[in-house]
């Protein structure tokens, strides 16, 4: 794709960027200011996103366990990432912080418990 | 009778920042009550990133906000009751309360903060015709099911309505693996942060129909599909616009309101456009002793905002207590003016205010480049360009204390300037 709308979300002016491929890099226009324009270079050179979702526990008071990737994954992978979370399954005791999937697909990024569940007996 | 300093209703991040703050300023007999299992309120099942910006200076997803109150709340050992309904207060701060485990209980509390949330809206569902299939649930119930109780609650979905929660809805249910055909909104601009809109709607290339809305449900016993009209500047369905959208699920995200039955109660005074109770700068209601935060004054956007309101009100209803909050009868009143939905506070007592005072408001409208503009019976006190105001961000306003003293104003008032006006 050489080029393409996107929104910027750094502040909430919202304006609509439209970021083109020229020989010597990335051309963005419709920005209000410089932080636009990196916006708009990183979405389309490497745009990443942190994945929030839940994974199944056992012997906690709810069914599901909140869990996020730790640092932000990049996009094309988010689809990947969520077969293998929707893969596994703890067991309660779990505190927030504690590494539910370690380095997924090779990503060096882990996928943590952003939620603290007793065992109940 | 149980006696308590401070009985809060609602263990939500406005709950447990008021007692937390009202503890720090040295109330000892605090009591948080909750009708749920945990404390942490609606934050518990808003699992997605985004909270904390101001507050932490860092990105932080519901729970993980709410957990560091919790222990906060914990470590200062402050008491509170799970599984306990509030069921009325009367206007003496009396409560009536009750759980399985102590049953029917009678507390009488020195000052009581109301932190009881929102509920949404279903006014939606009833207004659409046609069937009453099963497959049309509220986005925060959905959100509900989906985060906390494992249950998916379909395959190919229909959002009406572009409040944040339903944003939020239509990311998760596409990273569950179901089709999100649309979300139809019926104003010319989303309710929701841009942010969600971006990340929620355009990464997933989820189409969000302006100046539509579904005008028919389909199906007898679960929905089989929904059609959804464009309509005009004056929300009239445009005829031969009609589109069926085959589906399985309808979510409605049609707007939250303040949670007010005990407000009611109580007999404090509710103001029209918030649908919450009025309150003056200490976040007091019109009754004595009786404070109030979160979203049950007004629907905040951002939990930061309300973690700051609700320190206030602890603070306040801790004053309260020590006698220290001035009951004066020089008040000053706020209007909302051209382009203003509403302001809070309703009431300022000068007095009481130590440094600034925000006045927290929405606008009616989207602006670009516009002016907001503060006056004082009539003159201008303060004016703010604006680059971009939307009803869905809530602004905020401060205005130093020396402003009062010195104009001895009794009126203040915000209106919206258009660009080139
Ligand atoms: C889907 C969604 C997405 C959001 N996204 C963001 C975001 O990305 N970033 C952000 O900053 N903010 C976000 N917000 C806003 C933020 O979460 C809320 O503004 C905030 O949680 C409100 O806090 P509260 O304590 O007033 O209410 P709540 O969290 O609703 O707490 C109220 C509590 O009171 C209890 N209660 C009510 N009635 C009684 C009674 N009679 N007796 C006993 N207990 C009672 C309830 O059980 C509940 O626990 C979002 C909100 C929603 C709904
Ligand atoms: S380009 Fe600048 S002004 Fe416009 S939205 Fe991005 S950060 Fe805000």
């Amino acid at each position: 794709m050489d080029k393409k709308e996107i929104i910027c979300i750094v502040c909430p002016m919202g304006c609509r960027l439209t970021v083109s491929k020229e020989e010597d890099g990335y051309k963005v226009t419709g920005n209000t200011c410089k932080r636009g324009e990196a916006y708009g270079v990183k979405e389309m050179t490497n745009p990443t996103r942190v994945i929030p979702t839940t994974v199944k526990i056992k012997n906690g008071f709810l069914k599901r366990l909140s869990v996020k990737t730790n640092k932000p994954v990049p996009k094309e992978l988010i689809f990947k990432c969520m077969e293998i979370i929707n893969g596994v399954e703890v067991e309660a005791p779990v505190k927030i912080g504690d590494v539910i999937i370690h380095n997924i697909l090779g990503t060096g990024i882990d996928v943590v418990a952003t939620k603290t569940m007793e065992k109940i007996q | 009778m149980l006696n308590y300093d401070i009985v809060v209703i609602g263990g939500g991040p406005a709950g447990l920042a008021a007692a937390i703050e009202a503890k720090k300023n040295g109330v000892k007999n605090i009591l948080v009550v909750d009708r749920d299992r945990e404390l942490g309120g609606i934050l518990q099942q808003c699992i997605h990133n985004g909270f904390g910006l101001h507050v932490f200076k860092e990105e932080l997803t519901g729970p993980e906000y709410a957990d560091r109150f919790i222990n906060e709340l914990k470590e200062m050992d402050i008491e509170y009751k799970l599984d306990t309904m509030v069921l009325d207060i009367d206007e003496n701060r009396e409560l009536s309360v009750m759980n399985t485990k102590d049953g029917f209980m009678k507390i009488k509390a020195k000052a009581i903060i109301l932190a009881m949330g929102c509920r949404e809206r279903t006014r939606g569902a009833i207004a659409i015709p046609g069937t009453r299939p099963a497959g049309v649930f509220t986005a925060g119930t959905a959100q509900r099911y989906i985060n906390m109780e494992g249950y998916m609650v379909g395959k190919k979905v229909v959002i009406l309505g572009s409040g944040d929660i339903g944003l939020i809805m239509a990311r998760r249910l596409t990273l569950e693996g179901a089709k999100v055909l649309a979300v139809a909104e019926l104003m010319p601009f989303s309710s929701g942060l841009t942010r969600n809109i971006v990340q929620c709607l355009d990464d997933y290339n989820i189409p969000l129909l302006l100046n539509h809305t579904v005008t028919q449900i389909k199906g007898k016993d679960r929905v089989e599909a929904v059609v959804i009209a464009e309509v005009d500047h004056k929300k009239k369905i445009i005829s031969g616009t009609e589109k069926e959208y085959t589906c399985d699920t309808l979510l409605l995200s049609v707007g939250l309101i303040p949670e007010n039955e005990l407000s009611k109660s109580a007999h404090v005074k509710l103001a029209p456009v918030t649908g919450g109770p009025m309150v003056n700068e200490s976040m007091e209601t019109t009754v004595k002793g009786i404070f109030a935060c979160g979203n049950v004054v007004h629907v905040h956007d951002l939990v930061d905002w309300v973690t700051k309101e609700s320190q206030k009100a602890g603070k306040s209803a801790a004053k309260f207590i020590k006698n220290q909050l001035k009951d004066s009868v020089d008040t000053v009143k706020t209007l909302a003016g051209n382009g203003i939905a509403y302001i809070v506070p309703q009431v300022i007592r000068p007095s009481n205010i130590e440094n600034t005072l925000d006045l927290l408001m929405r606008v009616k409208d989207v602006y670009r480049n516009g002016k907001l503009i503060v006056k004082g019976d009539g003159k201008i006190i303060k004016e703010m360009n604006k680059r971009h105001m939307a009803p869905g961000e809530m602004e905020r306003i401060s205005i130093p204390s020396r402003l009062f003293k010195e104009k001895n104003i009794r009126e203040i008032s915000v209106d919206v300037v258009k660009a080139g006006e």
